[in-house]
């Protein structure tokens, strides 16, 4: 779709003086999604074999012919390859929830900006309510009611983030409709949906997108927070987050266990909001 | 008479909030007629044009009046049947043309944009036959100029791809509001002529909202002339002319602008200006600022015809017969 195109152009296009570019971020990005992707080619043994007779090994060191790089946790598991697998789980549940949430949000929101009325009422009213409670709160509470797991944990961060794509596309479709270019469709005798996904979308998704990476970071820092409470992906599933939780018991004999995990968050988190700031200086006439 | 209109507007109200813009319009256009509606900002000329094609919206919204067309009674509010003719049997072209194309979408879809919502044509169907459209209008190479965005063309040529875009789904009824308006002399010419040609090789009824006499003497069959959201007076275009009937027609005419006149004469012009929709005066609107203004004035004129002989010329003042010797 030619829209979308060039409205990726206008998003990338790269300006002199920049600083450190972009492209430093979007290579660590793109390193942890290869690495998520080929975890199990990349990661040198199973991520959940345990050894119990090389717990809590330093990094660098060898036991019972297993060679630990990033050293072993409490039941003797390669760290490394717990890391590896891990990235799966956070950059995933990071991925589905935006989109989802993406999805739900820029959808409802367009749909309350365009028809108005009592949609527009129902929707950005309950906009305002989910706004208005804690968003870890909320995400704590829909998981205990509908119980922890990979999936749940998707479900409840879209269900709790939905509104903030949501406010966005309202106010940014209420300024587009009014547009004579999407006059102009309606008389040629476009639809609403076509109207909406074809006319109005394309001439929104710039802001959207840098709420999107923005959001992106603070998914995995939940995903890892909610493994962190025990409330996110279950052992013994590789989670940074739950990863964190462990080591934080043995952070003074063995470091290693809570280090590596939150150094991988700590980048990642980092890289996802320079690219979302980077995209909204972009994006943004006044700040170039 | 045999033949139904192409559109009937009788009474057609608009109000915006608890104001009432357009009030008791009633016009209608025949087949292969090219109607001009002409008025000052804020006469409601545009209004109506959009409720015609169904697109009032926010707090505008038609208060009352029927339409018809081509003898099949519209209810112009039923949105589901106005999206059907739109694009099909109507079609509309804006001012504001570089605002009035989508940014992000290459011009040749938005000129095949009509017949690929309608499933009229496949899309490389359409796509040729959008660059078809693109070389009626006018845009030279229209093979590449089709694959550019509206940013990479002039006003002018902004302003021939929204003609296209209207032109390609061969309506019964093109409605066109202030068309000319931001384009150059020539460019003007051009597309005039272009309607004309439109009227001549498919009878296309053609609607064309301007406030320039010029354009209105150069394109149009017949002529209606708003004030205050009425219509005030109504007739041919040559009978207009030559004896405009109502003193805010027989003024708007003075204003323009001689070229065999004496130099250095002060341009003519109406006194005051149009009164708020508020403040507009009960009876008449024109008679706050009308030279023939008397008691009577008060009581709204009816449009009626100006002569015996000359039936089809209607004009709503009640001094129609003093209008001659005016300014």
């Amino acid at each position: 779709m030619t829209a979308y195109a060039a409205a990726w152009r206008r998003m990338f296009r790269s300006q002199p003086g920049d600083g450190v570019p972009v492209g430093v971020f979007l290579a660590i990005l793109a390193i942890m999604v290869i690495v998520a992707i080929f975890a199990p080619l990349i990661a040198p043994y199973d991520p959940n074999t345990q050894n119990l007779l090389g717990r809590l090994k330093p990094p660098g060191t060898e036991a019972r012919g297993v060679y630990y790089l990033l050293g072993s946790d409490e039941l003797g598991r390669d760290l490394l390859s717990r890391v590896i697998h891990g990235a799966r789980v956070s950059l995933a549940v990071a991925f589905l929830s935006v989109i989802l949430s993406g999805c739900v949000g820029i959808t409802l929101g367009m749909l309350a900006g365009y028809r108005g009325g009592w949609v527009e009422i129902v929707v950005m009213r309950l906009v305002d309510i989910f706004l208005s409670i804690p968003a870890i709160l909320l995400a704590i509470i829909m998981v205990v009611v509908l119980g922890p797991g990979f999936l749940n944990v998707v479900l409840v961060l879209a269900l709790t983030r939905w509104p903030r794509y949501a406010r966005i596309a309202y106010g940014q479709t209420l300024a587009v409709s009014s547009q004579p270019y999407v006059r102009l469709a309606r008389a040629m005798g476009a639809g609403p949906i076509r109207v909406l996904f074809l006319h109005i979308l394309p001439n929104i998704i710039a802001p959207l997108a840098v709420v999107a990476t923005l959001e992106f970071g603070l998914m995995v820092l939940f995903e890892a927070g909610l493994s962190f409470l025990g409330l996110g992906v279950q052992p013994p599933m590789a989670s940074w987050g739950a990863m964190l939780s462990v080591g934080r018991n043995y952070v003074s004999s063995a470091w290693w266990i809570a280090t590596f995990p939150g150094l991988c968050l700590f980048l990642l988190v980092l890289s996802v909001n320079l690219i979302g700031d980077r995209l909204s200086a972009y994006l943004n006439p006044k700040s170039r | 008479m045999a033949e139904p209109q192409t559109l009937e507007i009788r009474d057609l109200s608009i109000g915006v909030g608890a104001h009432s813009v357009v009030d008791g319009v009633d016009f209608s256009i025949g087949r292969g007629e090219i109607v001009a509606l002409v008025g000052e900002s804020g006469s409601g000329k545009s209004l109506t044009a959009l409720a015609i094609m169904g697109l009032l919206s926010g707090s505008v919204h038609q208060t009352g009046g029927t339409a018809t067309f081509e003898g099949k009674a519209l209810n112009l509010g039923d949105e589901a049947a106005m999206q059907k003719l739109r694009g099909t049997s109507l079609s509309m072209i804006f001012q504001e043309p570089v605002a009035s194309l989508n940014p992000l979408l290459s011009v040749g879809a938005q000129v095949a944009e009509s017949l690929v919502v309608h499933g009229r044509a496949s899309a490389t169907d359409a796509w040729d036959r959008a660059v078809e459209t693109l070389r009626d209008v006018g845009i030279p190479a229209p093979e590449q100029r089709a694959r550019q965005l509206p940013s990479s063309l002039s006003g002018g040529m902004c302003q021939r791809v929204m003609i296209a875009s209207a032109l390609i789904a061969a309506p019964r009824l093109l409605i066109a509001d202030e068309p000319t308006t931001a384009l150059d002399v020539t460019i003007q010419a051009q597309i005039l002529h272009l309607m004309r040609r439109l009227r001549d090789e498919t009878d296309t009824s053609v609607l064309i909202i301007t406030h320039d006499m010029g354009v209105v003497a150069s394109v149009a069959d017949r002529v209606c002339v708003m004030y205050g959201g009425r219509i005030v007076e109504q007739a041919e275009v040559h009978a207009l002319f030559a004896a405009p009937r109502h003193p805010y027609t027989k003024l708007l005419l003075s204003t323009i602008p001689r070229m065999d006149g004496p130099r250095k004469t002060e341009l003519f012009s109406i006194s005051g200006v149009v009164p708020d929709v508020s403040a507009w005066p009960e009876g008449c609107r024109f008679r706050t600022r009308c030279p023939l203004a008397s008691n009577i004035c008060a009581t709204r004129p009816p449009l009626i015809p100006v002569s015996d002989a000359a039936r089809d010329h209607v004009a709503a003042c009640w001094h129609s017969d003093q209008v001659e010797g005016l300014a």
